[in-house]
């Protein structure tokens, strides 16, 4: 199996991705990708209090994260890999040749427009996305597997539903 | 005899949770006892988890309330929650919280707010049952 979801999540580990990605994908582990967690060990305690015992959460920063992916995409188990932010995300299609990515969570905060109900963007953010596109990564929003990917170009248009 | 004037009103504890959890737990409690008011409803729409962390702090403090109840373990409230309960020290957190459970709390008139709700925990965690099918 592999890394089946790369995801930018500003909430990181919550319900969406333990319950509604990890259960119909069958995620038995969780790549977390954060500075700030991955220097301590309360967060990255209570990151993992809240999966369940079958899943595994792996911390690293985004310099680390770089030699760590190929070895979470060779794993036998599936998993998913969550960034916090677009700049950490963008790292990793920079440097680990991420293809595609999923916006699936960034929310509300002042210089921000909302773009879709679970995604807010400030301009620089909108131009992060563009330049993940531009650099060859597919990127979508949706932040539950049963929701309608949205494309970068609607998303950004704010002619999605 | 007591009456619904003896109910206690004060709020005593925030509900957070997904979508509109707490509103809808505490429209039911309230419908099924009439002590709906000591439980604070907080939504969490479109916040990330600096916000979601700051609004469940302020409602606590304003309301003077040391107790919160969440639905899910790995939900962004439960999260926010716990950070705030590493300063807060006399402050409760119960996770996995369903109906029962609230139920429980609002009626422990007797026992301090965090008292009551490791009590309610305990009485929520044992008011789920399977029926039928060989159960």
């Amino acid at each position: 199996m592999t890394i089946e979801l790369y995801r930018i999540d500003d909430r990181l580990i919550h319900g969406q991705v333990v319950v509604g990605w990890g259960q119909p994908l069958n995620i038995r582990f969780i790549v977390l990708v954060d500075d700030a967690v991955a220097a301590s060990d309360w967060e990255q305690e209570l990151y993992r209090m809240g999966v369940p015992p079958e899943m595994d959460v792996y911390f690293h920063t985004a310099s680390d994260a770089v030699a760590a992916i190929p070895r979470y995409r060779s794993d036998a188990r599936r998993g998913i890999l969550l960034t916090g932010d677009i700049a950490t995300m963008r790292r990793l299609v920079d440097d680990a040749g991420v293809l595609a990515v999923n916006v699936g969570g960034i929310h509300s905060r002042a210089g921000r427009t909302q773009r879709l109900r679970y995604v807010f963007l400030s301009p620089d953010e909108e131009s992060a996305l563009r330049q993940l596109a531009e650099q060859g990564a597919s990127v979508t929003a949706q932040d539950v597997p049963g929701a309608r990917p949205v494309a970068l170009g609607d998303l950004l248009s704010g002619s999605a539903p | 005899m007591s009456s619904d004037a003896d109910a206690p009103s004060a709020p005593r504890a925030i509900v957070a949770g997904h979508g509109d959890f707490a509103k809808g737990l505490v429209s039911a409690v309230e419908q099924i006892t009439g002590r709906g008011a000591q439980l604070i409803p907080v939504s969490v729409h479109q916040l990330g988890v600096e916000d979601i962390e700051a609004v469940l702090r302020a409602r606590m403090l304003e309301a003077g309330v040391r107790v919160i109840f969440t639905d899910l373990q790995a939900g962004s409230c439960t999260m926010a929650s716990r950070r705030i309960l590493r300063d807060m020290d006399d402050a409760v957190l119960v996770a996995g919280t369903n109906l029962p459970t609230l139920l429980d709390f609002v009626f422990a008139d007797g026992r301090s707010a965090p008292e009551a709700a490791r009590h309610a925990a305990d009485r929520g965690r044992a008011a789920i049952t399977v029926h039928g099918a060989g159960a």
